[in-house]
């Protein structure tokens, strides 16, 4: 078992060396750079730019450029972001742990939804329980996210006012007070519930099929054969088989939402790692942009090997050396 | 005279496919007496599972019907709701299973699922569980049983599961075993020791077996009564004895005479052409078997067949296999159906 987690991991590093190349042509190929924007301003010398470039390194061939920051980011060194004018890596903190704690929370209430209305939908399969969780999950996959997290932002934030429309924390109260908990929690609420209202409605339609599946077979009608009650054939029988495959499922569930933070944050006006990737494009802080596509590439191969290791430990058919 | 463990009386089980309802059984009536090993016959689709999973109640209740008796300490198990049945599925009829690999659950240890069967029926304490569970595997012939008891399904040879699925059903010391093609599944190397050790099981615990089969040759050395089915019905039935000394039914014959032995290596045409009908296409009135022997005069068939005694305790449906019989009385080859035409 350590030995394979330490062979995938060992395996990523050639799968992060050519993502870093990608990651780093793309930013070089993006128009501009971090300087454009100063051309246009008239009070700019552009002797004076074109020297902070030669400073910077901007001028070198790509290789030099490539191997400087391939060199400083495996030291956790993403450089200095040029819109911030401080070190990448205390840009991006504050904002990973905000996407980060949004994921968590997004996920908590995706599986909440899912599991109960999964096993609802599956053991009742065909009544009007399931009928009319199978007709939320047709509606879930038919709505755009974005819509309908503007929707959910009008009602509640702005209509209702139930919960903070933007930020993820109230400005005005002290950090490590409990209150700065309960703010941070009530700012994470309506971008956590709008993605996963919708994301939900896929697991439950997966959990239903596998309910439905696992019920006819041959291990639950043995399981009858011996007098289990009909609860726990489902508990001990039903339920454990279908719960596997969702599982699993956790390790890439975790890294799609964190990919998927760009809409809900920018929505949401939640200043996580999602937005700050747009906005850090448009602004061309390429130093910003790179750090954050290679710590999602990076967050997507732990997430699929946390896959693998869910499955290897629920499910005693797969052992990995 | 023999104690009946269980008499099954016009048992008629029913699916429901689209609106309607077609018999899979259709007035099955016999009786499973201690210490004996009835073995029900007959080629697939003719109601044999269906048989075995009404005796135990485990067909799915929105689209089956089971109407008739079944009679076991006193009670028509028909009558039990699901609480009920509970307390005597696993505890006074254990079943055994086709597919041993499929029929057990893939995430739970061997020692977890039978021990699951002790859970719910005795007051052992988990170690006691253990000790009996050990003691379980022991008996099937499991040769590191207290390996085994930490194993998975996927960890086992197809025989080894068979073993284990046997002692799931045996584990509560049932009065009555239902084995529903406990061999179709294994090497015929494995068959015979399995048949053996359900054998050995039986002697040795007075517990009656259903041992369901379509390989007639399977049953000749263990059983002691025969029930021949075809089509949800019993054509025949009796001692295993007269049944193979002596077979009436043309379909029982046709049974005997698929059995693979030197002897008919060269008549392969004794056996009879044909499948089950669907159990949606059967004809309800009259015979259903005359299609299969179209060399018999329409005359001679019975209108509705019914059971006749024979005499012995030997069944046999409808009184037209006289007609042929007495045909071919005389001749050499009486046994051989396809002469009569
Ligand atoms: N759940 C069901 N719903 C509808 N029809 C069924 C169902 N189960 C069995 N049947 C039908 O009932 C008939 C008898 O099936 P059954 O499984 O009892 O046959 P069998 O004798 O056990 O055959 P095999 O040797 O293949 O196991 C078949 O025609 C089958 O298609
Ligand atoms: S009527 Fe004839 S063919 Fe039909 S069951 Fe009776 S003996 Fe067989
Ligand atoms: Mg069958």
């Amino acid at each position: 078992m350590w030995k394979f987690i330490l062979r995938r991991l060992l395996v990523m590093i050639p799968q992060l060396f050519l993502l870093s190349i990608i990651v780093f042509m793309m930013a070089k190929a993006m128009p501009g750079d971090a300087l454009s924007g100063q051309e246009i301003n008239p009070r700019a010398n552009p002797a004076e730019l074109d020297r902070i470039r030669e400073e910077l390194g901007l001028n070198d061939p790509w290789y030099q450029q490539y191997i400087r920051w391939a060199s400083n980011a495996v030291q956790g060194d993403f450089g200095v972001s040029y819109t911030h004018k401080t070190p990448v890596m205390d840009v991006i903190e504050d904002r990973l742990w905000n996407t980060v704690f949004l994921a968590l929370v997004t996920l908590i209430f995706t599986y909440m939804l899912a599991i109960p209305l999964g096993i609802l939908s599956g053991r009742y399969n065909d009544t009007w329980v399931d009928k009319t969780v199978t007709g939320y999950s047709y509606l879930g996959f038919g709505t755009p996210i974005f819509i309908f997290a503007l929707i959910m932002l009008f009602v509640f934030g702005f209509a209702l006012d139930w919960f903070p429309s933007g930020g993820s924390v109230d400005s005005k109260v002290d950090e490590g007070t409990f209150a700065y908990v309960v703010s941070k929690i009530n700012h994470l609420i309506l971008p956590a519930l709008s993605t996963a209202l919708i994301a939900t409605t896929s697991t439950i339609q997966y959990l239903r099929n596998e309910i439905i599946d696992n019920k006819i077979k041959d291990f639950v009608r043995t399981a009858r054969s011996k007098g289990v009650p009909e609860s726990k054939v489902y508990s001990r029988h039903i339920l454990r088989n279908s719960f596997l495959p969702i599982a699993a499922f956790l390790g890439y569930e975790i890294t799609g939402l964190i990919g998927g933070a760009v809409i809900i944050e920018t929505i949401f006006s939640y200043p996580g790692l999602g937005q700050l990737f747009l906005s850090s494009v448009s602004l061309r802080d390429f130093s910003v942009v790179t750090a954050i596509v290679m710590m999602t590439g990076f967050a997507t191969l732990l997430g699929t090997l946390l896959s693998d290791i869910i499955l290897s430990a629920v499910d005693p058919r797969i052992r990995i050396e | 005279m023999k104690k009946a463990i269980l008499q099954i009386e016009n048992l008629t089980t029913s699916f429901r496919i689209g609106n309607k309802y077609h018999a899979a059984v259709d007035d099955v009536s016999f009786t499973v007496n201690e210490n004996e090993i009835v073995a029900v016959v007959g080629e697939s689709g003719c109601g044999k599972s269906a048989l075995a999973l009404s005796i135990m109640q485990l067909h799915n209740k929105q689209r089956t019907k089971s109407e008739g008796n079944i009679n076991y300490k006193g009670q028509n198990l028909l009558k039990l709701n699901d609480v009920q049945m509970n307390k005597v599925r696993g505890k006074e009829l254990g079943m055994i299973f086709q597919e041993p690999l499929t029929a057990l659950n893939p995430l739970m240890t061997i020692g977890k699922q039978i021990e699951e069967n002790l859970d719910y029926h005795t007051e052992l304490s988990s170690a006691e569980k253990k000790n009996r569970t050990i003691e379980l595997l022991t008996q099937v012939g499991i040769p590191y049983p207290e390996r085994t008891y930490k194993q998975y399904p996927h960890e086992l040879s197809g025989g080894m599961r068979q073993r284990a699925m046997i002692s799931i059903a045996i584990a509560c010391n049932p009065a009555l075993v239902i084995a529903d093609e406990p061999t179709t599944a294994l090497d015929v190397t494995i068959q015979a020791q399995i048949l053996d050790l359900l054998k050995d099981i039986q002697s040795r615990t007075k517990m009656g077996i259903i041992l369901i089969t379509h390989d007639l040759s399977v049953v000749a050395e263990v059983a002691d009564r025969i029930v021949v089915m075809y089509a949800g019905q019993v054509v025949e039935t009796g001692s295993v004895k007269e049944i193979f000394n002596n077979p009436l039914h043309p379909y029982t014959r046709s049974l005997l005479n698929s059995i693979p032995s030197a002897a008919n290596e060269k008549n392969r045409l004794h056996v009879i052409e044909g499948i089950v009908p669907s159990i949606a296409k059967m004809d309800r009135i009259g015979c259903r078997f005359q299609d299969r022997i179209p060399w018999i005069p329409k005359h001679a068939h019975e209108e509705t067949p019914r059971l006749h005694e024979v005499g012995n305790g030997h069944f046999v449906r409808c009184t037209c296999y006289k007609a042929f019989y007495f045909q071919a009385e005389g001749d050499a080859s009486a046994h051989d159906i396809t002469k009569i035409r």
